[in-house]
C-alpha cells in the first residue's frame, strides 16, 4: 500500500503515527515546549525563585530585573512564581476536567454506538438538545450556585464538554460494530460489557486521542475564562486567568503583570492547537507515510 | 414551484416546533440549578430577621412546594413575564433586558461584522494564493487569533490604544468611538474561525470545473471568485454563525465587563454575584431563546441556499 521503501511491512501503525508527526516541526516545536511547561508547573515549589505568596509590600510592584525575573506584582510577589504555581492548577484544570469530559463522552458514545437503533436515536437526540444550549452560562449557574470549589470546576466543564466526544466516539462505534471481529467475540458468547471494553473502546483510541488534545486547550479556555470573571479559582490560589484578572486590573500602571501571563496563556494554547492538529494529521488512517 | 414552497413551509414549521423541547430543557434545567442552590439570594449578607425571610420569601412565592414554584413559572414564561427581580427592588427582569438588551445587540452586530469582513477576506485572499506568503501570513495569523481570548487581547488593545496612544476611551459607552476596541475585541476569534473555514471552503469549490468555465467565458477574476465559487464556498462559515452567536454571548460577559459597557453581559455577571436568581433564569432563558432562535434562522438559510439539504430534511 506504501510507495515508501524505508517502512517495512508489518511496522505497527503507532511507529508510523509517530514518524508522522516527528516531521511536523512546528508540532514538535509545540510539544517540547508543552513539555517544558508542564515539567517547570509540576516542579512549581522546588524551581520557583521564591514562595508564591511571599509579600514584599516595601518593595512593591517592579518591573522585570535580575532578582525577579518578570517582576513582582503590586504586593512585591514576584511573578515568575506565581506564574508557575497559577499553571499547576491551570493545566491541572485541564488535564482532569478534561478526563471528565473523557470519560462521559466515550462513555455515552460507545454505549449509543454499539447499543443501536431506537436507544442511539433516543440518546442522541439528547446529546443534540444540549449542543443547543448556551453552555458558558449553565458553567457559570453552577459555580455561582454550588460555591466555587476546585473539585466542582473539574466537574463542572467536564460536565459540558463531553458533547463532541461522544458524537465522535459513537460514529466510530456504529461503523465498527458490524464487522467480523466483533460478531466473532458475540458468538463466542462474551458478555456485551466485555465485548465494549475489551474490543470495541480500544479500536476507537486514535480519534480520541486526537479530540482529547484539542479538548485541553478549550476547558484551559474555559477555566481561565472563569476565573477572569472572578467565578473560577478563588485567591489565595492563583491560575493563568486570575493573573490575568489581576494584570488588567493594573496594567495601567505596571503592564507587565498582564504581558507575561497573557503571552504565557497564549502560548499553551497555540502549543496545544498545534499538537492537535498534527496528532489528527499523523493518526489520519487514509494518510500513507 | 407550489410544491417547492410548500416543503419549504414544512421544513420551517419542523425546524420551529424542534425548538419547544430544548427551551422546555433550558427552563427545566436552570430552574432546578438554581432553586436546589443551597441558601438563596437572602441568606448571605444582612442578617434579617426570620420573619421577614419569611415574608419575603411569601412575597416572591419561594414558600410554596418546588413543583408548584415549577409550574408557575412555566406560566408566567407562557405569558412572557420574566418576574420580579430579587436584588432590585420593584424592577422586573423584562424590563432590565429590555434596558440592556439593545446595547448588547449592537456590540454584537458590530462584533459579527468585523469577524466576517475581516474574516471572510482573509479567507478569500488566502485561498487564492494557496501555499504563498499570501496564505501563510493570514492563516498563523488566524490561528494566533484564535489562542488569545478575549480577555487577555480587550485589556491590551486598551493599553495600546488608549492609554499609550490616546487614541480612544478606555472604558464606556458614549461616542461612536468608543465601539471600536471591544467590537474588534469580541470579533477577533471569531474572525480567525471565519478566516480559516472561508480558506477551506474556497478551496474545495475552485479547483471545480465550473469555475474554469467561468474563467474560460472570460469573466473577470473578482466575478469569479466573488460570486460563483463565494456563494458554495461560504457553506460552512453560515453553518459556524448559529455557534458563534453562543459564542459571541460568553464573549459579551468579558467584553461588557472589560470596558464597562450597560449591556446584558454585565447585568448577568452581575446578577450571578448577587446570587439574584431570578434576574439569572430570566437571562438564561432569553439567552437559550436567542441562540435556539439563530440557529434555526442559520438552518433556514442554508435550507434556502442549498437545495440538497432541504431533500435531506
Amino acid at each position: 500500500m506504501s510507495m515508501d521503501k524505508n517502512i517495512a511491512p508489518g511496522t505497527p501503525p503507532r511507529v508510523l503515527a509517530w514518524r508522522r508527526f516527528r516531521r511536523n516541526r512546528p508540532a514538535v516545536a509545540a510539544l517540547l515546549l508543552l513539555v517544558m511547561l508542564a515539567t517547570s508547573a509540576l516542579l512549581a515549589p522546588v524551581i520557583s525563585p521564591s514562595a508564591q505568596m511571599l509579600q514584599d509590600l516595601e518593595l512593591g510592584a517592579t518591573p522585570p530585573s535580575a532578582a525577579h525575573w518578570l517582576g513582582t506584582d503590586d504586593l512585591g510577589r514576584d511573578l515568575l512564581s506565581r506564574l508557575l504555581h497559577g499553571g499547576r492548577i491551570s493545566l491541572a484544570v485541564g488535564l482532569c476536567a478534561t478526563f471528565v469530559s473523557l470519560c462521559i463522552g466515550v462513555a455515552y458514545g460507545a454505549l449509543s454506538g454499539y447499543a443501536g437503533g431506537h436507544t442511539d436515536n433516543v440518546m442522541m437526540r439528547i446529546v443534540d438538545i444540549l449542543y443547543a444550549l448556551p453552555f458558558t452560562v449553565f458553567v457559570i449557574i453552577l459555580m455561582v450556585v454550588f460555591g466555587r470549589n476546585l473539585l466542582l470546576l473539574f466537574v463542572a466543564i467536564g460536565a459540558v464538554e463531553w458533547l463532541t466526544m461522544a458524537r465522535i466516539v459513537r460514529g466510530q462505534v456504529l461503523a465498527l460494530r458490524e464487522q467480523t471481529f466483533i460478531r466473532a467475540a458475540r458468538v463466542l458468547g462474551y458478555s456485551h460489557a466485555r465485548i465494549l471494553a475489551r474490543h470495541i473502546v480500544p479500536n476507537v483510541i486514535g480519534p480520541v486521542i486526537v479530540y482529547t488534545t484539542l479538548t485541553v486547550p478549550r476547558v484551559i479556555l474555559l477555566e481561565s475564562f472563569l476565573s477572569f470573571l472572578g467565578l473560577g479559582i478563588q485567591p489565595p490560589m492563583s491560575s493563568w486567568g486570575l493573573l490575568i484578572r489581576d494584570g488588567a486590573r493594573m496594567m495601567e500602571s505596571y503592564p507587565w503583570m498582564l504581558i507575561f501571563p497573557g503571552v504565557t496563556l497564549s502560548a499553551t494554547l497555540f502549543a496545544l492547537n498545534l499538537v492537535g492538529d498534527a496528532l489528527r494529521d499523523a493518526l489520519d488512517p487514509r494518510a500513507l507515510r | 414551484m407550489a410544491a417547492i414552497v410548500a416543503a419549504m413551509l414544512k421544513f420551517l414549521l419542523r425546524r420551529l416546533l424542534s425548538m419547544i423541547p430544548v427551551l422546555w430543557a433550558t427552563v427545566t434545567l436552570s430552574f432546578l440549578l438554581v432553586r436546589l442552590a443551597p441558601g438563596g439570594p437572602f441568606t448571605n449578607e444582612k442578617q434579617y430577621p426570620p420573619q421577614a425571610i419569611e415574608q419575603i420569601n411569601r412575597h416572591y412565592g419561594l414558600d410554596a412546594p418546588l413543583y408548584l414554584q415549577y409550574v408557575r413559572y412555566l406560566g408566567s414564561l407562557l405569558r412572557g413575564d420574566l418576574g420580579p427581580s430579587l436584588k432590585y427592588t420593584g424592577r422586573s427582569v423584562n424590563d432590565m433586558i429590555a434596558e440592556t438588551f439593545p446595547v448588547s445587540l449592537e456590540l454584537g452586530c458590530w462584533a459579527l461584522l468585523v469577524a466576517l469582513v475581516i474574516g471572510m477576506a482573509a479567507g478569500i485572499t488566502a485561498a487564492m494564493r494557496p501555499n504563498t506568503a499570501l496564505d501563510t501570513v493570514p492563516m498563523t495569523l488566524s490561528m494566533a487569533g484564535i489562542c488569545i481570548p478575549a480577555f487577555v487581547l480587550g485589556p491590551l488593545l486598551v493599553l495600546v490604544f488608549a492609554l499609550y496612544a490616546g487614541q480612544f476611551n478606555a472604558t464606556g459607552w458614549y461616542e461612536p468611538s468608543d465601539r471600536v476596541l471591544p467590537a474588534i475585541t469580541l470579533g477577533a476569534t471569531y474572525a480567525a474561525y471565519i478566516a480559516r473555514l472561508t480558506r477551506a471552503g474556497m478551496l474545495e469549490v475552485l479547483p471545480q470545473d465550473y469555475i474554469r468555465t467561468a474563467r474560460a467565458k472570460g469573466l473577470t477574476e473578482w466575478r469569479v471568485v466573488g460570486i460563483h465559487a463565494l456563494k458554495p464556498g461560504i457553506f460552512p462559515v453560515i453553518s459556524f454563525l448559529g455557534p458563534a452567536v453562543a459564542g459571541l454571548i460568553s464573549g459579551s460577559f468579558v467584553t461588557e465587563t472589560i470596558f464597562d459597557i450597560p449591556g446584558m453581559g454585565k447585568l448577568f455577571v452581575a446578577g450571578a454575584f448577587n446570587r439574584d436568581y431570578t434576574l439569572v433564569l430570566g437571562l438564561v432563558v432569553f439567552y437559550s431563546a436567542l441562540v435556539v432562535l439563530f440557529n434555526t434562522l442559520v438552518d433556514v438559510l442554508l435550507a434556502v441556499l442549498n437545495p440538497r439539504l432541504r431533500l435531506h430534511a
